[in-house]
């Protein structure tokens, strides 16, 4: 079976994202940029499916600038065998994005797509269902553990009650949360074989999608801040500020 | 414009969810619900009382028992052709379903709105929270998910909406439900509570945040909470994360235990009225934030603390 893992190059982390002062946008120039966290999650979680021997080739895919090929190589030296940037400088939202990637799943014809659950710029959390959607396939979202059983894969899903766990028909769509494992460091000799491993570039048109945005973005601005408030000294201190707010007798 | 809000149950009772994206659906126009699960006749007759809802859509049979996204989809999908716009609380159960309804209308969502500007444009948060942005749709019908904190709940009373069942679409068999996992908690919901007490990876253990956290919050009557590094850690269920990834939080009193205040966690408790912070360490970015700050070593404080109160 055949794994695809849609990736983002995205702020990384650790960065404390900066509205521009004419209000459109962040300011990414100069910053940090990274693989989107929940993508190394996909990753990883598609390399140890072919370490088990469930998996047979890892294809990963990002839609993006030129740069973006820095993101793929990082998940090619992680484990993944191919890599396709279709490469835009165009911002191209969630629905866009999920019609392209509608588009090389019928090239590749993978048993499971494994993406992030969230791009932690956009924080749209919608992309995976959309193209789960467009494919008529099944989709587990949020998940914190995928067993593949021959033609149908069990996802537990993270949900605000709990934990959920559906069984899917493959092909399907999966989208990775916090839990599902911890993504490993490329070593220098992977990132080394990586540089050699395939890497196709196309475009958009390249797969007939339309990827003019259907929203606008009228302004960006930064939400009201909080001002830092007093220390207090002592328990009794801060027992007396809760007495204040009425929230203890 | 007439607007379906996805009402969220557990077939039995309506959750708080719903009634924020009522409010929210209700600054667009007309509201009507869709109820889609099982033996939900009760579910129904609850959202009809709703204020402010016209008409309440029903659909009950088996493949919408366990709110499957597959089988759901195609059933708001249908209703939409007499809809202008799609509305559900950003949950777990709003954020599976919501977008595949969109891609089926060939709509781009518009996650987690925190106000309605007009018909057609809405703010959202972006970058974890750091960025308002003011967006604009283009398409013909709307997609859109509802930030509960962001929006004053319905009432839960007082509307008399006519409730007309709907046929079911069927069980696209694409997926199936296993089981579930709740995690018991007699305490407040999170994303309701009006006090919260959250615990840290500082707690160390389970067992730790068994012991200081937990009599803190029952001595307050409050949620508990964590950050993601004692979810991941094991100290607690996932269902307790606040953050950017996790739950979106905004009670009256924040107290924030042996957390450091990372972006990702800030996202989730910036709208709370007002936060506490212990912690050790007087330079931890949870000050920045915190209306009243106590530096020290929690394993005394928090003791002294709910015995004090
Ligand atoms: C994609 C992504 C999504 C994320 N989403 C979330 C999210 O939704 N929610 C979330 O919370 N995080 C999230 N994170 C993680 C976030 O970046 C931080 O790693 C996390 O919030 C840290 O948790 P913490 O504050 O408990 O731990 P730490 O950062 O390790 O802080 C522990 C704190 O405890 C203090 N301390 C230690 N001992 C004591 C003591 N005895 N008494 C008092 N204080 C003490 C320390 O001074 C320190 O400040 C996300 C990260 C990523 C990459
Ligand atoms: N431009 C992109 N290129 C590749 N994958 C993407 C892109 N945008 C979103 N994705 C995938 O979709 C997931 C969810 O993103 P979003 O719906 O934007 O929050 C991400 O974690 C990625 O796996």
């Amino acid at each position: 079976m055949k794994l695809l893992v849609p990736v983002k190059r995205v702020i990384d982390y650790n960065v404390k994202p900066r509205v521009k002062a004419d209000g459109t946008g962040v300011d990414l120039a100069n910053v940090k940029m990274s693989m989107n966290p929940f993508d190394e999650i996909a990753v990883e979680e598609a390399i140890r499916l072919k370490e088990k021997g469930a998996a047979t080739e890892i294809v990963v895919v990002s839609i993006g600038p030129a740069k973006a090929q820095e993101t793929l190589r990082t998940a090619l030296a992680m484990g993944a065998d191919r890599a396709i940037l279709v490469q835009t400088d165009d911002e191209v939202e969630p629905l866009a994005v999920a019609k392209i990637l509608k588009k090389v799943v019928e090239e590749e014809a993978p048993g499971l797509v494994i993406m992030g659950k969230q791009a932690i710029d956009d924080d749209s959390n919608q992309t995976g269902q959309m193209l789960a959607a467009l494919l008529g396939w099944g989709q587990g979202t949020f998940a914190s553990k995928v067993e593949v059983n021959g033609d149908s894969v069990n996802v537990t899903r993270e949900v605000d009650g709990g934990l959920e766990t559906v069984k899917l028909n493959v092909p399907a769509v999966v989208t990775t949360d916090l839990r599902l494992n911890e993504p490993r460091y490329a070593s220098l000799p992977n990132i080394m074989k990586a540089k050699s491993k395939p890497l196709a570039t196309k475009a958009p048109a390249d797969y007939g999608v339309d990827t003019a945005p259907r929203l606008k973005t009228l302004k960006v601005v930064e939400p009201a801040k909080r001002q830092a408030g007093v220390k207090v000294g002592s328990v009794d201190e801060l027992i007396g500020k809760l007495k204040t707010l009425g929230v203890v007798a | 414009m007439k607007t379906l809000v996805l009402v969220e149950h557990d077939n039995g009772q309506v959750k708080d969810a719903t009634l924020a994206a009522v409010t929210a659906a209700s600054k667009l126009g007309e509201v009507h619900l869709l109820v889609a699960g099982q033996n939900v006749g009760g579910v129904a007759e609850q959202a009809a009382k709703i204020a402010g809802v016209q008409k309440v859509h029903v659909a009950d049979d088996a493949a919408y028992a366990h709110g499957l996204a597959e089988n759901v989809a195609p059933l708001a999908v249908d209703l939409m052709a007499s809809h202008d716009a799609f509305v559900a609380p950003a949950t777990t159960t709003g954020k599976n379903i919501a977008p595949r309804v969109a891609a089926l209308l060939d709509v781009m969502q518009i996650s987690d709105i925190l106000s309605v500007e007009s018909a057609d444009t809405f703010t959202r948060p972006i970058y974890a929270g750091n960025a308002i942005a003011t967006v604009q749709s283009s398409d013909a019908k709307k997609v859109i998910t509802v930030r509960g904190t962001a929006f004053e709940k319905a009432a839960a009373e007082g509307g008399s909406g006519v409730v007309e069942a709907v046929s079911a679409t069927g069980d696209t068999g694409l997926s199936s439900f296993v089981g579930a996992e709740v995690s018991a908690n007699e305490r407040p919901e999170l994303t309701s509570a009006k006090i919260i007490v959250s615990g840290g990876r500082a707690l160390g253990s389970g067992e730790a945040f068994h012991e200081y956290i937990e009599p803190l919050a029952d001595k307050l009557g409050a949620a508990v909470g964590a950050s993601r590094a004692a979810v991941d850690a094991g100290y607690v269920p996932n269902d307790y994360q606040v953050g950017q990834t996790g739950k979106i939080v905004a009670p009256e009193v924040y107290i924030a235990i042996g957390i450091s205040g990372a972006i990702q966690h800030l996202a989730g408790i910036k709208d709370s009225k007002t936060i506490v912070a212990i912690n050790k360490d007087e330079d931890a970015p949870i000050f920045q934030v915190a209306d009243i700050g106590l530096v020290g070593d929690l394993f005394k404080i928090v003791p002294e603390l709910t015995d004090k109160l």
